[in-house]
């Protein structure tokens, strides 16, 4: 077939909004994923100012609710989950030896519905409507009953849209990891980022199509009067926490794992040693991970279930303090006897372990049913959750930024600034959060805008927002930290910490479009590092040099992003925005929305893609001019 | 990356397989279906566990013609054979028998909607508003997420259609042809469940 390769190559913006590469997309993440960590952080910032003193009104009732909504929901959906994807596109194609993932137009539109969808939730500030239930959005409370506003729609619609992109980024991650591993790199070869980065997809998979269906009823219940939660109407309130947990335990396990990724491949590379247990971390990994589906109903404890079904739930989330307690001595043992190197990614590290042991502690006490009665909806609760997801999941995300940004952008982060971004976060948050296991045990409860006077709260919660002021300005510094850095030439070899194990390190800093000039042979676990100790430069290559063929950039999942976007708006203001003849202002608008996007879908099935090549001698001349 | 390595003009054994695209294609797909078993799981949860709230609408007993369900699940299991022999088609590279057997699976699917659209419309005159209670709303939201499955299955065939008479049956247009006969399937094995836990159970009193 002689169809032309030469497909129109964008720059600037464009190229941007075109990119079907995982790595740009993996930036892409990165950009959006921080951006919404700012905001989620400022609103943190605005609720510890809150309660700072007692009787303080900083903020109203109102606004609290609203700042607490949003700060747990833009962290976890908008800021946690797409970091994680920022990595999860930057390194695993990478080290699997793969030149890009299975479906890179998917991945595209992996993430512009999760952008257009985070969008869309934050779009709420601006018109004033605010989500105000909590992020676990109980019914009734997020029913129209009481929140009779537009905020629980923006919730609603923009965590939905968002979903999508998650959900068909976990199974483009899966087949990815399935299907595009290089020769030699069998399952048991693979990096435990790669590892994690696997199971969590498949959580992804097994989790948020739940989340779909309960967002799915409640958007029913809201905007077409139909009547899931609301007992009034025979509907089933209790039926919102099953479903929205059935998602949600899962969803923590989706966040920590690849942080526990991260982890292991910072500690083992600089100990310079093997990761302790590679094979009891894979199954560890894989335990957690079908553990996480059996625990939902640890949340709901005191929802009245009954004794056995909380004895149960009780035993099975305890069950999983072992798979993870297999994890925190593999690391320890893989620092044991190592020529460890304190940089500051290995510092990040280094502090996740005893802060993580320190949540999953707290966890196997709020595990324990009866206890769970005194803890629950306390400070206490606020102070574990905030320990595994900061102290784990964010200090992972600072380990792996430090780690990987000369890969991903060409330049190392400035070390020194690195060291005292670390000592200020870290400390900042120990200050913030340990207190807070005191308050939640003295009978402060979570979610309360004001507390009075002269009930012991006050010096404490006073510590607390020190401590939130100066993660904050931690936060700064880091990016205080990327200014200076991306002033600096981009010079970092393709081995920057020359202690790289695994093949990312193998190619140039940051990779050719194309990844690898020729397939690597994987011989062993930790690829590079085998070849290193057996003298070797390189890789083997599985390949002679040719041309290498690449998806063409599309547009259209941009479009497909917007048009999901203005049909959220469309159907949640349907009955506000009068009438078009027959039908209803907004219900017109939506409905050209979703024909956009399903317009796009059928151009993307009837046109073929052929993609290009990328000719030899440019292979050639870009291995020539990085020698 | 993958050349096609098969002889100019001449279409592998399995097209739908011939190429790395195309298994990642029929690989992913398979996930995909992972992800929708739960969606249906939590769909038919939820409409198990809301199914006794009629208020003062009608029962799920009352309601229900098992006549007219009986001859669309025929239908749609019929379509379902039909996709099938496309598929058989598709492996004898039988570009004019595959295109003719999916017109058929899409004219089926397109009679079991019809049956279902004209179920809906009765249902409403009887009382059984979506908004009536939360048996009627959980019913139209499982039973209503399976027609627009349907729907979005008959505008996807009626597309490769299209595609496969202007395009011909290659390593391009076969992964796509296996995709969506392995949805058609998964559709009718979903039926098969609301038949048993909607209509059927429905029935015992």
């Amino acid at each position: 077939m002689a169809h032309a390769h030469a497909v129109k190559r964008y720059s600037g913006l464009m190229d941007w909004l075109t990119t079907v590469d995982h790595k740009k997309i993996g930036i892409l993440y990165l950009i959006a994923g921080g951006f919404f960590f700012l905001v989620g952080g400022l609103e943190a910032i605005l609720i510890r100012i809150q309660l700072w003193a007692p009787q303080n009104d900083f903020v109203g009732a109102d606004t609290y609710n609203e700042l607490i909504t949003m700060h747990g929901t833009t962290m976890i959906f908008l800021a946690a989950m797409p970091l994680l994807f920022a990595f999860m596109n930057a390194v695993v194609p990478l080290q699997i030896g793969a030149r890009d993932v299975a479906f890179p137009f998917v991945n595209s539109l992996g993430f512009w519905t999760f952008f257009f969808g985070g969008l869309l939730l934050n779009v709420s500030w601006i018109v004033g409507d605010v989500p105000d239930a909590g992020w676990t959005a109980y019914a009734p409370l997020a029913g129209t009953t009481y929140s009779n506003d537009h905020g629980m729609d923006y919730y609603v619609l923009g965590l939905q849209i968002a979903g999508i992109g998650t959900l068909i980024g976990g199974i483009n991650f899966l087949v990815t990891i399935i299907n595009m591993r290089a020769p030699g790199m069998t399952f048991m070869r693979m990096p435990l980022f790669t590892w994690t980065a696997f199971i969590t997809s498949a959580l992804i998979l097994f989790a948020f199509p739940a989340l779909t269906v309960g967002l799915a009823a409640l958007m029913f219940d809201r905007l077409f009067s139909a009547n899931f939660f609301d007992p009034t109407a025979g509907g089933n309130a209790v039926l919102w926490e099953h479903i929205f947990w059935i998602f949600g335990h899962p969803e923590v396990y989706i966040l920590i794992l690849p942080a526990f990724g991260i982890i292991s491949e910072v500690i083992s590379t600089f100990s310079r040693k093997r990761l302790f247990g590679y094979s009891s971390m894979v199954f560890a990994t894989i335990l957690i991970g079908f553990l996480g589906f059996m625990v939902w109903a640890h949340h709901m404890f005191t929802t009245g279930l009954g004794p056995v079904a909380n004895a149960l739930f009780s035993i099975a989330t305890m069950l999983i303090a072992v798979p993870t307690g297999i994890k925190i001595f593999n690391w320890l043992f893989t620092m044991w006897g190592g020529s460890i190197k304190f940089t500051s990614a290995n510092l990040y590290a280094v502090g996740f372990v005893p802060t993580f042991v320190m949540g999953g502690v707290t966890g196997v006490m709020l595990a324990s049913a009866p206890a769970d009665f005194q803890y629950h909806d306390t400070y206490f609760v606020v102070a574990h959750f905030h320990y595994v997801i900061v102290g784990g999941l964010v200090l992972g995300i600072f380990a792996g930024l430090h780690y990987w940004w000369p890969k991903m952008f060409g330049r190392v982060l400035n070390e020194t600034l690195g060291k005292i971004t670390f000592w200020t976060f870290f400390i900042g948050f120990h200050l913030t959060f340990f207190i807070q296991h005191f308050l939640g045990l003295l009978g402060m409860p979570r979610r309360i805008w004001q507390y009075l006077d002269g009930i012991g709260f006050n010096e404490m919660n006073m510590i607390s927002t020190v401590g939130a002021l100066l993660m904050g300005v931690g936060t700064i510094l880091f990016l205080m930290n990327v200014v200076v850095t991306m002033a600096k030439p981009k010079n970092a070899s393709a081995d920057p910490w020359e202690d790289g194990r695994t093949l990312e390190w193998t190619i140039p800093s940051p990779p050719p479009e194309y990844n690898f000039a020729q397939t690597p042979l994987v011989r062993g676990y930790d690829a590079y590092w085998k070849e290193k100790m057996e003298g070797h430069k390189g890789m083997t290559p599985a390949e002679p040099i040719g041309p290498i063929h690449m998806p063409s950039p599309s547009i259209l999942p941009f479009f497909m992003g917007v048009g999901l976007f203005v049909a959220g708006f469309g159907f949640m203001y349907a009955p506000d925005w009068g009438h078009i003849g027959a039908l209803k202002t907004g219900h017109f608008i939506g409905i050209i929305g979703l024909a956009t996007t399903l317009l796009c879908m059928v151009l993307r099935s009837m046109i073929d893609d052929h993609g290009f090549h990328i000719e030899e001698d440019e292979i050639l001349k870009d291995l020539g001019g990085k020698a | 990356m993958s050349a096609h390595t098969h002889v100019e003009g001449q279409l592998p054994h399995e097209p739908e397989k011939a190429t790395l695209e195309g298994r990642n294609k029929v690989l992913g797909f398979w996930l995909f279906l992972g992800g929708e078993t739960v969606l249906f799981g939590t769909l038919f949860a939820a409409y198990l566990s809301l199914r006794d709230q009629v208020l003062e609408g009608p029962t799920a007993n009352h309601l229900f013609d098992l006549m007219l369900v009986a001859i669309a699940t025929a239908i749609l299991l019929t379509s379902s054979l039909t996709s099938v022999f496309a598929i058989q088609a598709m492996h004898q590279k039988n570009v004019k028998s595959l295109i003719g057997w999916l017109i058929v699976t899409v004219v089926l699917g397109a009679s079991f909607l019809g049956l279902e659209i004209y179920e809906f419309y009765h249902y409403v005159h009887e009382g059984h508003g979506f908004t009536t209670s939360a048996f009627s709303s959980s019913f139209y939201t499982l039973v209503g997420f399976h027609g627009a499955h349907v729907l979005f299955g008959i505008v996807w065939i009626t597309l490769l259609i299209i595609q496969l008479s202007r395009k011909g049956l290659n390593v391009v247009t076969a992964p796509k042809v296996y995709v969506a006969g392995m949805y058609w399937h998964f559709i009718d094995v979903v039926w098969v469940f609301i038949f048993t836990v909607v209509y059927l159970m429905g029935k015992v009193v």
